[in-house]
């Protein structure tokens, strides 16, 4: 296991390079021009080339690339050409909101959607089914930004509970925190929270089909026992192979769901900066997130040994 | 009841006590922007400038009227032969680091600021020398009697004349200084700024402000400071900060959109402030004046049959309230407005256009449009433009992009099938827009002037002569000259212009100032 560990870490080191010279070139070849962006409204031509010179976005395209690359290869990330900033700084800065959005995202949507998913598959065809079938389809029919727009009418415009926008960090108190992700989580985790209620349905429901578990309930064992210890467990790697599929749609996701509730967080962090073409930013933002991707695969991999003895790396 | 169940609840079950502000007063403003550049002279973007003048202070400041005020100086002289200027600072300023500003720090930052901004260099081509006579006293000489220095020190808009200390201001001015340390009555913390999400200013408690307790007339008065704190919050969805200032967790919102103004006057608590009749915005489509068929004169003149100023602002704001027809490119409102020229936009007439545009030799060619997509204001401005030039059967190629990608595209001079372009639409602020020397887009440097490069030597001269002018009347009669041949030139073509009310909470702050062309923040008190 620990080979398989080391060797799947080596190789995310391709992908991270494919990853890096497909973001860098795409960037530059796609339209616009950080330094016009800069130089603002009244600049006339000769003031944005200046700009772009003092940039060094004049020089050569591959010039550029082998820069940003030797600066990678320290552990440097580069600037934001607007800010000024250090990449990592801004980065950093704002990893702490979308991991706790993610995580109460993930936590809203899992420890929701896997009783109901079970459920349903135990009274399958009946009224509770249907209606956890019903939730999940309208879950993913409903985009996360019209909820998003009707949770933040109903509970804090119309009956002020909740903030409309905004996040507090931890530090500044458990109620604070919390009180500024209800809203989010609940946003962004009903799509997600559809989709693993449905595969652990299906899932369940091919499991619930086999002898052992028939096998169980002539036993006389207890419902309970047999839904959770004997059906669940094995139905979990394909929950698990989409838990792990979510949190990419979840990456996605929280674009949409920072922008909307104003949480500064990476996904607004990378919306404004390919708006404002800020290239170091954009860059190091897309390496951060292949290799999030690339790890969380990586624990699913190897969560399913542990799920499955059958399997074997 | 809920929210305090629950807040309860959480309170007895961990550790964590709410943290508190104490009895700090705090401003929260939502802009039309996020600061994401702290040297408002490397940048011309409005929210820098509205950033800079929080942390720096200005020799002047232009008041409600225009009219130039002391606001660093103390007291100054001019020659009578109007060459000499002689300024003193007042006594007491000191930057944030606690360092005196001196006369150097002045000098450099005029020169920085003059050889970036339009109106610096402009009269800067007039200044022969500046020279400190001491610390607090300094002299600048000019070559010719330049009548507009005290309304370029303290102009307002983009990339105003800031006073910074000297080691930043040596700073080469194409590139942006990494410290932000003024001498204006807040201080910018650093270390507390998260780009594209918020900025706080801190009061600085060692400012002087200029004595007599004046009352704040745009960037003219005392400047005393009203809050401890000032957090400019940049909310991206327009519906989430309407939201946001009506469940009262902001205190004011600089720009709302046009549709939510309804919503924000009848929420309770919400109050919606026109900023004063020429603290607008003016429509423009600029045509290049390189390429054809906009190179000819007779074709540039055609456009005009297609604009009806009603047609574009009601898809733009849809309320007459907030807007007025405007014929002219002078801000209407303002000092210098006037009827010069404006008999060109008189008739809509799809097919008077496409038979001038005929005789200009148009034959069908496509006119390539830059379509932005994604702004409030220029996107159906320029749909109402296309449809428009579709009436009268033009060949319009309209190019979708963003904004980013027009800003970057309209600098390109080669022709439109190379990556070129014929038309973009844009705007420009009405403070700005009422002072034909201040107004760049009134301009026509050829090369050295903004997109489209209008080329045209009798109305340089006639901005320069503007500038030269002794008397207002006189100014009154070369403002109208000037507008007249702009006009005939078709440096742009207006399409109206508009205000956007900015809204507050009225039961939690006071003091705003109107009439600005940037947002003064620092009188606004808590209640």
């Amino acid at each position: 296991m620990t080979a398989y560990i080391v060797r799947r870490l080596f190789a995310t080191l391709p992908v991270m390079a494919v990853v890096a010279l497909f973001v860098f070139f795409l960037l530059r070849f796609a339209p616009g021009d950080p330094a016009a962006i800069i130089a603002g409204e009244d600049a006339t031509a000769e003031a944005i080339a200046a700009v772009r010179a003092k940039l060094g976005l004049d020089r050569p395209m591959v010039e550029q690339f082998f820069v940003w690359i030797l600066q990678l290869a320290q552990g440097d990330m580069g600037v934001s050409i607007f800010s000024n900033l250090a990449v990592t700084r801004l980065i950093s800065q704002r990893v702490e909101p979308t991991v706790a959005l993610t995580l109460s995202t993930l936590f809203v949507a899992v420890a929701l959607a896997i009783p109901i998913g079970v459920v349903a598959a135990w009274k399958a065809r009946k009224l509770v089914d249907r209606l956890v079938m019903g939730f999940a389809v309208l879950g993913f029919a409903m985009p996360g930004f019209v909820l998003a727009y009707i949770l933040i009418y109903f509970f804090a415009v119309q009956w002020q509970l909740l903030p409309v926008q905004g996040y507090r960090p931890i530090g500044e108190g458990l109620w604070p925190f919390v009180e500024c992700l209800i809203l989010p989580s609940v946003a962004l985790g009903v799509t997600y929270m559809a989709l693993i209620a449905r595969i652990t349905r299906a899932s369940m429901l091919e499991v619930l089909a086999q002898d052992y578990i028939r096998t169980a309930n002539a036993k006389g064992l207890a419902t309970d026992r047999v839904l959770l210890l004997h059906a669940l467990k094995n139905a979990a790697v394909p929950i698990i192979t989409v838990i792990g599929i979510g949190i990419a749609l979840l990456i996605s996701g929280v674009v949409i769901t920072e922008t909307v509730f104003n949480i500064p967080g990476l996904g607004r962090l990378t919306v404004d900066a390919v708006l404002k073409r800020d290239y170091p930013v954009v860059q190091g933002l897309i390496l951060v997130f292949a290799a999030a991707k690339v790890l969380v695969n990586l624990i699913i991999d190897i969560s399913y040994a542990f799920l499955d003895p059958r399997i074997r790396y | 009841m809920l929210k305090r169940i629950l807040a309860f609840a959480l309170a007895l079950v961990v550790p964590f006590v709410a943290h508190a502000q104490g009895q700090e007063k705090v401003l929260r403003a939502v802009m039309h922007a996020d600061v994401r550049v702290i040297d408002p002279i490397w940048t011309t973007q409005t929210i820098a400038s509205i950033h800079g003048m929080l942390i720096y202070d200005t020799l002047f400041g232009n008041d409600a009227n225009l009219k130039p005020q002391p606001q660093m100086v103390g007291k100054y002289e001019v020659s009578p032969d109007r060459l000499t200027y002689t300024f003193t600072l007042r006594d007491g300023l000191k930057f944030h680091d606690g360092s005196p500003v001196t006369t150097k720090d002045v000098i450099a930052s005029l020169k920085r600021w003059g050889a970036k901004d339009g109106v610096g260099i402009r009269l800067m081509s007039y200044v022969k020398k500046m020279d400190a006579v001491d610390d607090k006293t300094f002299t600048m000489v000019l070559s010719e009697p330049y009548g507009m220095v005290l309304e370029s020190l303290g102009k307002s808009g983009s990339s105003v004349a800031i006073i910074m200390r000297e080691q930043e201001a040596l700073t080469d001015p194409q590139q942006q200084v990494k410290e932000a340390i003024g001498s204006g009555p807040y201080k910018f913390a650093k270390d507390l700024w998260v780009p594209g999400s918020k900025a706080i200013y801190l009061k600085n408690k060692d400012y002087v402000p200029r004595p007599g307790n004046e009352p704040p007339s745009s960037f003219a008065g005392s400047k005393i400071p009203g809050v401890d704190r000032i957090e400019l919050i940049w909310i991206s969805d327009p519906q989430t900060a309407m939201s946001a200032l009506v469940n009262g967790e902001i205190d004011f919102y600089e720009a709302p959109n046009n549709d939510f103004l309804p919503l924000l006057a009848k929420a309770r608590g919400v109050k919606l402030m026109m900023t004063g009749k020429i603290d607008s915005t003016q429509g423009m489509i600029r045509l290049n004046h390189l390429h054809p068929p906009f190179d000819n004169i007779k074709a540039r003149q055609a456009m005009y049959h297609l604009i009806n100023q009603e047609d574009f602002l009601r898809a733009i704001v849809g309320n007459p309230e907030y807007y007025r027809v405007c014929h002219g490119l002078l801000t209407c409102g303002g000092p210098y407005e006037n009827d010069g020229g404006s008999s060109f936009m008189k008739e809509y007439n799809p097919k008077k256009a496409a038979q001038l545009m005929k005789e200009a030799g148009y034959k069908g060619e496509p006119i390539t449009v830059l379509f932005t997509t994604d702004h409030n204001t220029i996107t159906p401005a320029t749909q109402v433009l296309v449809q428009a030039m579709r009436e009268a059967g033009l060949n319009v190629d309209a190019q979708s992009m963003d904004w980013g990608s027009v800003v970057s595209r309209r600098a390109k001079k080669e022709p439109p099938a190379q990556g070129g372009w014929n038309i973009f639409v844009t705007t420009s602020g009405g403070v700005g827009s009422a002072n034909p020397v201040l107004h760049t887009w009134i301009g026509a440097a050829c090369d050295k002037g903004l997109f489209g490069w209008p080329c045209d030597p009798e109305i340089e001269k006639l901005r320069n002569a503007f500038a030269f002018a002794q008397t207002e009347e006189e100014r009154k009669k070369i403002a109208k000259d000037l507008q007249t041949r702009a006009m005939e030139q078709v440096v742009f073509l207006p399409f109206g212009q508009w205000n956007t009310p900015l809204a507050y909470r009225a039961d939690k702050i006071d003091g705003i100032v109107p009439n600005t062309g940037l947002a003064v923040l620092w009188g606004i008190t808590k209640k």
